[in-house]
């Protein structure tokens, strides 16, 4: 299944859930996604097509990899993709490849401010629908009260992180909240609806607590505050945050982290209506299921309320519903807003699009400017 | 051949472009980007529904390269320029639907730019057809209706939408009646004149379209042609971004016979008539559920989309598929390794050939095409099986360059068809007797 979202229903019936982009990130960080992807497009998939897929292609289709192993067949596939396309293919492949049951959940995009009483409807219907494929899976009768724990649970889970993303308004940030944020969709995404979550965010929370009390931040000297939007480039993580850690740039909000749900602004699982409250954060409380205008509004909200400097875009080629259009996002915040923006280009998979020489000089030619900007305004 | 009138007619509309559809004083121009539109709603709204399909290589991109990013196909880009130059003005509004990324993403980046177009987005479900879906469907289609209504300041009434479908059933059955045509007797009706044919109709009203295919029609049935020696292939992948017509024509000076194909995809639909009865918009969403193409935009598990491509290949006797997929295009370029897949399972021989709208030059593409029909043909000629048997695969690939079109890389994914005698891609032992080849 697709991380983020209705994992609660899963949950319900002890299902152990796998998330194949997870899987695919995972490939990449410790630089195994080249020949994986390479693989895939000898089965035929384009080198246009998403590096996310064709990496879990490889992996999935063929013999896993080195130091990971394989994948075990799953018992259910189920794609309960939000906004992205790209996933109704991935996991039809799935399907297709491995021989096994699809269950797909259609949740309609969102198209004015809210959802329409009718996606609701639908996608309800659908959620139900799911929950019979789960009984006789597993045989389990589903049980509303636990699932109406385990929405507790992811509740629970929710206010821990958005308290983190909210200690990030202080001065300095006390984590990234693009690099670190990042590393906390691990519990949020993978954990999410169990006690291991909740105990991670009380943790998590009162670190940053402490940190904050210090006035302590990930790196000595925090000079620029950033929002950063897009995947980052998981082949090269590490030197990606380095350019940006050389400049005392630090991430006070990001949008990558809001994939599997946008908790920052109050919204929570209700255990009182589990599945209507499933519904709601599948359609409108994540960022995916959202409009690029949406997101614009996004984005401006985190600029005005946690006093960035600047606005990063990181543009990649494999993500199309991330990256299609950003550049009329750069057009609105630099021209429209005033908001200085810069824009790279790389990929979150394919590390062949990556240029760390390139991406040096644009980075540090936009903190040059912003430094020079500062030092002209204070003159 | 002798021309045809009616294509000529057909030609014409299509260089004016949208430029006389933007100027109609009986009703205003409303935008459909591809892939299908509940075309009925917008008639029933009094408006002339028209295919923003790209401008092909009428415009330079100037603006929409700083919107996005090189990796975006050529229809979107081409699209937003056509807006950006201030080529739509008179354009009432735009819809886009739930076909891909980019065509969703392009929606807000419209809505931003042209604010005083009226911007649509279109959730077409993604299942198999059932009673919930259904009623989603339908409130969609209401929700449609209600926000023109706020727009036009009127109402779009149910006996409208029932007029507009009986209206649309016309020119889609004649699309219908000319594609069969050209599948039985393709010598009679050529693809290059076929594509202009329906293609017009994305920039007339239905009766107008429909005077053009009836007077096609007719002069087809009288024409006399004689059968060539050519390949019959099904095109598969060009339902969004349109190939140019030199592609076409190039398709068939290398030999092929295109028996089907799925250009204007979404204006022809629907594999029947939509009911004509009451609740029309009921129909409309039931016809969209249970009689629409099965294409790589839609997932339906009851309708597979590779399983039915080998029904069509089979259906209408074609020798090969070529796979033919707009640059960048993710929903097919994703299908193609499906496709490939099951092509490969029942021996279908294949070509993939990517095109971008503004291509130019096709020379590359015709010696790669002469060279598939050459060696199908000369398998047909040595005896080695039609229709499933000892046929072998071939693939190519096409990158764009600075400079037109250049093929950079040729790949064989399985021996060649004269390779494949010796067994290497299909069992000797499965070949039945060669069939007749075909007379010139």
């Amino acid at each position: 299944m697709i991380s983020g979202n209705c994992v609660e229903i899963l949950r319900a019936f002890d299902i152990e859930p796998a998330f194949p982009e997870v899987n695919a990130l995972q490939l990449a960080i410790r630089k195994q996604s080249l020949p994986l992807i390479l693989k895939a497009e000898e089965m035929g998939y384009s080198s246009d097509n998403c590096a996310y897929v064709k990496a879990d292609a490889g992996f999935t289709f063929g013999e896993g990899a080195p130091g990971v192993g394989k994948i075990p067949k799953p018992s259910l596939i189920v794609c309960n993709f939000v906004g992205c396309n790209v996933y109704i293919k991935w996991f039809e492949h799935c399907a297709e490849f491995l021989n096994v049951p699809l269950t797909m959940l259609d949740v309609p995009f969102v198209r004015g401010d809210r959802p329409t009483d009718g996606d609701v409807r639908y996608v309800v219907a659908q959620l139900k629908k799911l929950i019979s494929d789960c009984e006789k899976l597993t045989g389990k009768k589903f049980d509303i009260d636990r699932l109406r724990e385990i929405c507790r649970l992811s509740a629970k889970a929710e206010d821990g992180w958005q308290r983190c993303k909210d200690l990030c308004k202080n001065t300095p940030a006390p984590m990234d909240a693009y690099f670190d944020a990042i590393n906390l969709m691990g519990p949020i995404n993978v954990l999410r609806g169990t006690q291991d979550a909740v105990d991670f965010f009380d943790v998590a929370v009162k670190e940053y607590e402490g940190l904050v009390k210090d006035k302590k931040g990930p790196i000595p000297q925090e000079k620029f505050r950033m929002v950063v939007e897009g995947p980052p480039p998981y082949p090269f993580y590490r030197q990606f945050r380095d350019l940006f850690a050389s400049w005392g740039a630090v991430a006070v909000q990001s949008t990558y982290s809001t994939v599997g749900g946008i908790w920052e602004f109050g919204f929570r699982h209700d255990p009182k209506n589990p599945l209507e409250s499933i519904a709601q954060q599948m359609l409108m409380e994540n960022l995916c299921n959202r409009s690029l205008l949406d997101r614009y509004k996004q984005i401006r909200r985190y600029v005005e309320d946690w006093k960035a400097d600047a606005l990063v875009i990181h543009s990649v080629k494999s993500c199309r519903l991330f990256s299609a259009g950003q550049g009329d996002m750069r057009d609105y915040f630099a021209n429209e807003l005033g908001v200085p923006t810069l824009l790279v280009e790389s990929d979150l998979e394919d590390p062949r699009y990556y240029a760390q020489a390139m991406m040096k000089n644009r980075i540090d030619a936009f903190f040059e400017s912003l430094e020079h900007r500062r030092l002209m305004r204070r003159a | 051949m002798e021309t045809s009138p009616a294509v000529e007619q057909a030609r014409a509309v299509l260089a004016a472009g949208l430029a006389p559809a933007l100027k109609r004083s009986d009703a205003p121009a409303f935008g459909c980007f591809p892939v299908y539109s509940p075309f009925e709603l917008y008639r029933a709204a009094g408006l002339l529904p028209v295919g923003l399909m790209g401008a092909g290589g009428t415009v330079d991109i100037v603006h929409a390269d700083a919107r996005f990013q090189s990796f975006v196909c050529s229809i979107a880009k081409s699209s937003l320029e056509l807006g950006l130059q201030k080529r739509l003005a008179g354009m009432e509004g735009e819809v886009f639907h739930s076909i891909c990324d980019f065509a969703r993403n392009l929606a807000s980046v419209f809505r931003r730019n042209f604010p005083t177009m009226h911007i649509e987005y279109i959730h077409l479900p993604q299942n198999a057809p059932g009673p919930e879906i259904e009623d989603y469907l339908v409130s969609e289609f209401r929700r449609v209706m209600a926000g023109l209504e706020q727009r036009l300041g009127r109402r779009v009434e149910d006996a409208a939408v029932g007029a507009a479908i009986r209206e649309y059933n016309r020119p889609r059955r004649l699309m219908r009646e000319l594609y069969a045509m050209r599948a039985k007797e393709p010598e009679r009706i050529s693809s290059s004149e076929l594509f202009p044919l329906v293609r017009c109709g994305t920039l007339l009203p239905p009766d107008e379209h429909a005077r053009i295919l009836e007077a096609a029609k007719g002069e087809f049935a009288a024409r006399k042609a004689r059968r060539m020696d050519r390949v019959k292939v099904v095109v598969e992948g060009a339902f969004c971004e349109l190939p140019p017509q030199g592609l076409i024509e190039t398709l068939e000076g290398a030999g092929c016979y295109l028996v089907d194909d799925d250009f204007c995809a979404g204006w022809r639909w629907f594999s029947t008539d939509v009911p004509e009865g009451p609740d029309p918009v009921r129909q409309l969403a039931r016809a969209w559920l249970e009689r629409g193409r099965a294409t790589s935009t839609r997932y339906n598990p009851d309708k597979p989309r590779h399983k039915d491509l080998v029904r069509r290949v089979r259906e209408h006797g074609a020798q090969a598929v070529l796979f033919m997929p707009a640059k960048f295009c993710e929903p097919a370029l994703f299908d193609y390794v499906v496709y490939r897949r099951e092509l490969e399972k029942e021996n279908i021989p294949h070509l993939l050939v990517e095109f971008e709208e503004k291509m130019w030059t096709f020379e590359r593409t015709r010696g790669e095409v002469e060279t598939f029909v050459e060696s199908l043909l000369f398998d047909v000629r040595m005896g080695i099986g039609m229709g499933g048997t000892g046929w072998g695969t071939h693939s190519g690939t096409w990158t764009s360059g600075d400079t037109g079109w250049r093929n950079t890389e040729l790949q064989c994914t399985r021996p060649r068809a004269r390779r494949c005698r010796t067994g290497t891609t299909g069992s000797p032992r499965r070949r039945r007797a060669a069939p007749r080849p075909p007379t010139s």
